[in-house]
């Protein structure tokens, strides 16, 4: 069960990739398991861009909805919480209770598009100063897929001996001008929303919910795979046996992708939309590092896990190959694997044996190697 | 509860062969059966690479460090003397450049054990000879059709080639119906006849 939400206020000024620095920032995060008398045995996991710090238990208080990742973190499952110290914080820029544009400014005003533009490396920094305070020196692992991958991938770059063990799930080492691409139709489409009101919704009560929806249908897409669509929709009508006409959803697929549009907008708020994708959009560790992947992981002695899945296109696999290859070069102990999967980016969310049992062999080894009981 | 499965004999001669901790590099690991031998019984620091997915994930699911890649392209990714230690078992006959593999093996580690079947062995001979077969034969079991082998060796086109690679032959291991002879120092003209497989011990 989830301990109440829990917010942290940094306990020092956060500098920005940006330039500047943001005060007063608070970081909402949930803990589960006890950390041990040693400190070594804390697992961080990172979110995805519109997941948050509700990783298990029963229900995401917030959203009334199931939790996001039950099936690999809680007690006996892969990520034991009989067993480690768990911490997942809601990222910065984001809307489940740590700082970003829809929280209030030092005047009591929502920020809006007056909260600074972030980078994956501000989001690691808050995360890590959470870390710090929680009295938490190295982390036995950061896991996370997505763009919780990439923040997986900035620890080590930029934190290399706080980490043991690096877990980036389904991630890429740069956005893909592709990926850039759908993230512009998404905040183009929230954007065009004439609610949006040039980011000053919040003030006047309102938000620009049709905007919103249309991005998560484009986004969603990407999280699939065309031969799930096919197998999940075909071309199957929705509750009438003829096609209208008519611009109604008539298929499956369109009914489907809306009921993802409007459900999403009831718990995210569109300018955090517009901020994350953002900070994943300018994601690029090679260009941060002089233009050479290997050296961002050079300072890094622990292991790593590198895992991609067949059909996603999102972050393909070559993605995780450009990442595995860099890390054997930079002389990192690093094992990957390629889940054969036709459920597309999502699959590292969902029920994959072989991706389950490779995460488990791993950190067995791992907490064995280091002596975690 | 069944008795522990006997170890091969060329497993056997690198796990007593590899010092307590040193760092060691499987080159076509399969399944991780002898990566995890030298794990456990010889605490050292292994790593695998490996073509087949299926093994990858057996590997990783043990715990074992593998990655997927391919001999002949992937192993330039290494840092000069990654590695005390490198192996390269019964793979060097499928691989499309064994020079380049031989060379980067040089390369990237202190001392190779490299084992391949003998493709001079007198069952070899004969089977061309007098039945006018490709030959199938307990070291080389698969059709010529299906087989992945493409660059069959004798054992002493191994000792020019490893040369040519600027190896020095430490021990040569001639292996026969699951036993290993005793060592030798170069290739003897009967081991080239006899041996089915051999597991060449090499040294900077």
């Amino acid at each position: 069960m989830s301990a109440p939400a829990r917010i942290m206020r940094l306990p020092a000024p956060l500098p920005l990739d940006g330039g500047g620095v943001l005060d007063g920032v608070d970081v909402a995060y949930e803990t589960w398991g006890t950390l041990d008398a040693r400190r070594g045995n804390a697992v961080l996991v990172c979110h995805a861009l519109t997941l948050d710090q509700y990783v298990t238990g029963e229900i995401n208080p917030v959203t009334g909805r199931p939790t996001w990742w039950p099936q690999v973190v809680g007690p006996g499952r892969i990520i034991d919480t009989n067993r480690y110290f768990v911490i997942c914080s809601n990222v910065l820029g984001g809307c489940m209770g740590t700082s970003g544009p829809a929280s209030l400014d030092p005047d009591g005003r929502p920020w809006g598009l007056r909260f600074p533009v972030i980078t994956i490396a501000d989001m690691v920094r808050a995360q890590a100063m959470l870390v710090e305070a929680l009295g938490i020196e190295t982390l036995f692992a950061v896991i996370g897929g997505s763009m919780g991958g990439m923040q997986v991938l900035e620890w080590i770059a930029s934190r290399p001996d706080q980490v043991a063990c690096a877990l980036p799930l389904a991630t890429a080492a740069r956005h893909s001008a592709q990926n850039i691409a759908f993230h512009e139709v998404g905040r183009q489409a929230v954007m065009a929303d004439v609610d949006w009101r040039g980011g000053a919704y919040l003030e006047a009560g309102i938000r620009p919910a049709k905007g919103l929806a249309v991005a998560r249908m484009a986004a969603h897409i990407t999280y699939l795979s065309d031969s799930a669509l096919q197998r999940k929709f075909g071309r199957s009508l929705q509750d009438r046996v003829a096609p209208t006409f008519g611009f109604e959803a008539d298929f499956q697929i369109e009914s489907y992708l809306r009921h993802q549009g409007s459900s999403f907008v009831d718990r995210f708020d569109a300018n955090s939309y517009l901020y994350i994708t953002r900070a994943m959009d300018y994601f690029d560790l090679a260009a941060a590092h002089g233009g050479h992947l290997a050296a961002a992981f050079a300072r890094f002695r622990g292991r790593a896990c590198v895992v991609s899945f067949s059909s996603d296109w999102h972050y393909p696999p070559a993605d995780s190959r450009t990442i595995t290859r860099a890390m054997i070069a930079a002389g990192v102990e690093v094992s990957s694997l390629e889940i054969e999967t036709d459920k597309g980016h999502d699959a590292f969310l969902l029920d994959e044996p072989d991706f389950h049992a490779a995460l488990d062999g791993f950190l067995a080894a791992a907490a064995r190697e280091r002596g975690i009981a | 509860m069944t008795a522990p499965a006997p170890i091969r004999p060329d497993y056997g001669i690198i796990l007593s062969a590899v010092p307590d901790g040193a760092s060691v590099l499987d080159v076509g690991c399969g399944d991780g059966e002898l990566l995890a031998l030298l794990r456990d019984r010889c605490a050292a620091r292994v790593r695998g690479m490996e073509l087949s997915q299926a093994g990858v994930n057996a590997c990783v699911q043990q715990g074992l460090s593998v990655v997927q890649g391919d001999a002949d392209l992937d192993l330039s990714l290494y840092p000069d003397g990654a590695f005390d230690m490198v192996v390269l078992s019964q793979t060097i006959q499928a691989t499309r450049r064994p020079l380049h593999v031989l060379q980067q093996l040089r390369r990237i580690g202190g001392r190779a054990f490299v084992s391949f079947p003998n493709f001079a062995h007198w069952q070899v001979r004969l089977s061309l000879l007098l039945l006018c077969r490709i030959p199938v034969t307990r070291g080389l079991p698969a059709a010529w059709h299906t087989t992945e082998n493409i660059h069959l060796c004798s054992l002493l086109d191994f000792e020019d080639l490893a040369r040519d690679a600027n190896w020095k032959i430490a021990a040569v291991h001639a292996l026969s119906g699951g036993r290993a002879a005793a060592a030798t120092d170069s290739t003897r003209g009967w081991q080239n006849l006899t041996a089915e497989a051999a597991l060449f011990e090499l040294v900077a």
